[in-house]
């Protein structure tokens, strides 16, 4: 007998009728990822929505080779590339209606863009001017966030708020393999299901955290089955089939609208590129895995599906290769413009109403850029009280 | 005579030979952290240290800074010494409650019974162009933690004696290392004898007459440049590199401005609340009698570290420091 047992206090006896909360066999995902092209299932699918995915891959692709490009020549100070996972951007940004709310991380500029963000606004960020180039309200789009899964508790907020006002609105976040490590993503998710919040977490798991394989950093037989632990459905899906995500990602849209809740998905995709242009991935991985994925490219799945049905042609694939090359040469234009900053904005925003402390800071800078306008040298130092 | 060959080290280079060097001396000295292992960290800091003590000594966490530091807390309560690296400065934030809640105040709240020799490396400060959250200072919230040492170096043989100084402690130390100076060298030989630099001492960098530049970390070398623009001029001034924010040392500090009669303290994170309120109140504390002018403060602007093209206008430079010198009401005759 234990000490606790000799007290009493120690009654190993269950409760008379215990019933687990909730079945968790329908939250849980499916073994394999869910899949649509190529499988014979893709004719449910509406062929105009099919043609809109590709076109957008295809200028999603050309955005990235065009960003990756700008931090060659010095426009672009870093660029995280999303080539390979392109179907996931361009989904999550096509299930949403006007609306919604988009919460990406700092490697979903394609997801904005296709979104309708202007292409030049969505890289003020890693050009290195402001830190958001657009207003989150126009189109629904948070900022950027560059620090890990501290958006999620931000679009589950948001999303319950929406449904506090009665308004039918959905959030959809964004977040790496990496970042569901993070204390923030399991706060996020247990909010989620508690408040029943309408939100879809969209997890692109594209194998590594910079340089930390999937291996090191979870456990759990999939991401997806995170989902379970706090009430809400998982779904696996092929990231790289970018049907298939649409079709889970609308689910789970539709479900979250309904007022059924909010749902994991987690799309399992490659990084084809490094981590960001400043990342040398010969250190932690081989060329032969990343040769593998080529081969599952997104754009080649679905140019493989729309062709072989007739619903694309040697034009059409032309047609959205030009789209894509105006796009690109646009933003190469405009990117190779200085940016005209005005080092006063410096204080414009930091409140509401500046500080006096901040007035008088502001004073000071103004003082000396004009002092430098004055002199186009380097400011010999002139001291006030003109000792020597 | 014989001239050794000096084999100039990078700041990295010395962070790397210390931890290496700590970890061959100690078997309980851990590392570990987001892409320690493998990659050898985002600086290349931990470089080679998994290769040659194994994963389990230099290990890669799951993306999870309160993880990472909560962890170590728990490692170090069983009687290993970890180092952490966090990533980045805003990076850290996540960490604040494990380090503020139980790093700082473990030794405390057990009467002394469980200290914690831990180490926490934070990459820190700007100049470098990095996008948001990649550039804080963040040393006021460490230094406003009691139980914590904040150290931080500014030359290459400092980086390596503060950090096998902070790995030996009995106590918690955030170890700040100014992410504009690693790549940078000075006439420090790693195959020579290396010292270690007890925590808490402060260094007269540059020996001068007229006023005394106090500072840290990234500034130092900014405040050695200004000395020099300003010794054209006829001025002459100290500079004081504290190395060590917490615990602070008064003397060193109080006796340079006592022989020049006039201080400056510069640093880069933002004025108000910030490092340089607490030194120049202990300089007035102490040296009131001496001074000859109010102590003035350069610091960087009170506003959310800003975007690369402006950082330049924020971060205190040579033209900043030199005006507080003149604001000191030079005396002709000095
Ligand atoms: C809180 C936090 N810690 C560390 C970092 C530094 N960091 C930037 S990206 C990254 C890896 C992210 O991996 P993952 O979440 O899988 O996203 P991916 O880069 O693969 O898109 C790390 C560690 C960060 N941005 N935020």
């Amino acid at each position: 007998m234990t000490v606790m047992e000799q007290r009493g206090a120690y009654r190993p006896t269950p409760p008379p009728a215990w019933q687990p909360r909730t079945d968790p066999a329908p939250l849980l995902p499916d073994a394999l990822p869910h899949r649509v092209l190529g499988t014979g299932t893709a004719a449910r699918v509406d062929p105009d929505l099919l043609r809109r995915l590709y076109t957008e891959l295809v200028r999603g692709r050309r955005y990235n080779t065009q960003a990756t490009a700008l931090t060659k020549q010095g426009r672009l100070a870093v660029y995280p590339s999303s080539t390979g996972q392109e179907a996931c951007e361009v989904a999550a940004a096509l299930v949403l209606e006007e609306r919604d709310w988009l919460f990406p991380s700092y490697r979903d500029t394609l997801a904005a863009v296709a979104r309708g963000l202007d292409p030049v606004q969505a890289l003020t960020l890693l050009r290195g001017d402001w830190h958001t180039g657009y207003d989150p309200r126009e189109l629904r789009i948070a900022p950027l966030c560059t620090p890990l899964a501290t958006q999620l508790p931000h679009a589950v907020g948001l999303a319950h708020a929406a449904r506090l006002k009665g308004d039918d609105v959905v959030a959809l976040a964004l977040v790496g393999d990496g970042g569901t490590s993070e204390g923030d993503f399991h706060e996020a998710l247990n909010f989620a299901a508690v408040w029943q919040a309408p939100v879809v977490f969209l997890v692109q798991n594209n194998g590594f955290a910079i340089s930390v394989p999937l291996d090191k950093q979870t456990a759990a037989p999939s991401l997806a089955h995170k989902a379970v632990g706090y009430g809400m459905p998982g779904r696996l899906v092929d990231g790289n089939d970018a049907a298939a995500v649409h079709e889970v990602l609308s689910d789970a849209v539709r479900h979250a609208r309904a007022g059924g809740g909010p749902t994991l998905v987690e799309a399992v995709t490659y990084r084809i590129e490094a981590h960001t242009n400043a990342d040398d991935a010969t250190r932690y991985r081989g060329d032969s895995e990343v040769e593998t994925w080529r081969a599952h490219d997104p754009i080649v799945l679905l140019e493989k599906e729309l062709t072989e049905r007739g619903l694309l042609d040697e034009e059409g694939i032309l047609a959205a290769r030009e789209a894509a090359e105006t796009m690109a040469a646009d933003l190469r234009a405009r990117m190779n413009q200085d940016p005209v900053l005005d080092p006063m904005d410096l204080f414009a925003h930091v409140y509401a109403e500046p500080t006096p402390q901040l007035r008088e800071q502001e004073a000071r800078l103004r003082a000396e850029l004009a002092a430098e306008a004055d002199t186009d040298t380097a400011a010999g130092f002139e001291p006030e009280g003109g000792g020597r | 005579m014989t001239t050794v060959a000096l084999k100039p080290a990078t700041m990295a280079q010395a962070l790397t030979r210390a931890l290496r060097d700590a970890m061959a001396a100690d078997p309980s000295v851990h590392v570990m952290g987001e892409d320690v292992g493998t990659l050898g960290g985002v600086f290349r800091v931990t470089d080679g240290l998994a290769k040659e003590f194994g994963e389990d000594r230099c290990t890669d966490t799951p993306l999870a800074e309160a993880g990472i530091l909560g962890t170590a807390v728990g490692m170090a309560m069983y009687g290993l010494r970890p180092v952490v690296e966090m990533q980045f400065d805003a990076f850290a934030y996540p960490a604040f409650e494990q380090l503020i809640s139980h790093v700082a105040r473990m030794r405390n709240r057990t009467r002394g019974a469980m200290p914690l020799p831990l180490t926490i490396r934070v990459p820190y400060g700007g100049g470098i162009g990095g996008v948001e959250h990649h550039s804080d200072s963040s040393e006021a919230y460490y230094m406003a933690t009691p139980g914590l040492h904040v150290v931080t170096p500014a030359t290459v043989a400092d980086a390596y004696g503060l950090l096998r100084a902070s790995i030996a402690s009995d106590d918690p130390v955030v170890f700040l290392e100014p992410k504009r100076l690693y790549w940078s060298k000075d006439s420090w030989n790693p195959d020579e004898p290396r010292s270690v630099e007890p925590i808490g001492r402060a260094v007269v960098r540059r020996p001068g007459r007229s006023a005394t530049l106090i500072t840290y970390g990234p500034s130092v070398p900014v405040c050695l440049e200004a000395a020099e623009a300003a010794r054209t001029e006829g001025w002459d001034l100290e500079v004081v590199d504290l190395r060590s924010l917490v615990p602070f040392d008064d003397e060193t500090v109080a006796a340079s401005v006592r022989r020049t009669g006039r201080a400056v303290v510069v640093h880069e994170s933002g004025g108000y609340g910030g490092p340089g309120g607490e030194i120049a109140a202990r300089v007035s504390e102490r040296c009131f009698h001496h001074l000859e002018a109010p102590v003035l403060r350069v610091a960087g602007f009170d506003i959310p570290y800003p975007p690369p093209m402006l950082e330049r206008h924020h971060l205190p430079g040579v033209d900043r420091i030199l005006d507080a010198v003149a604001r000191l009401q030079w005396e002709a005759d000095n």
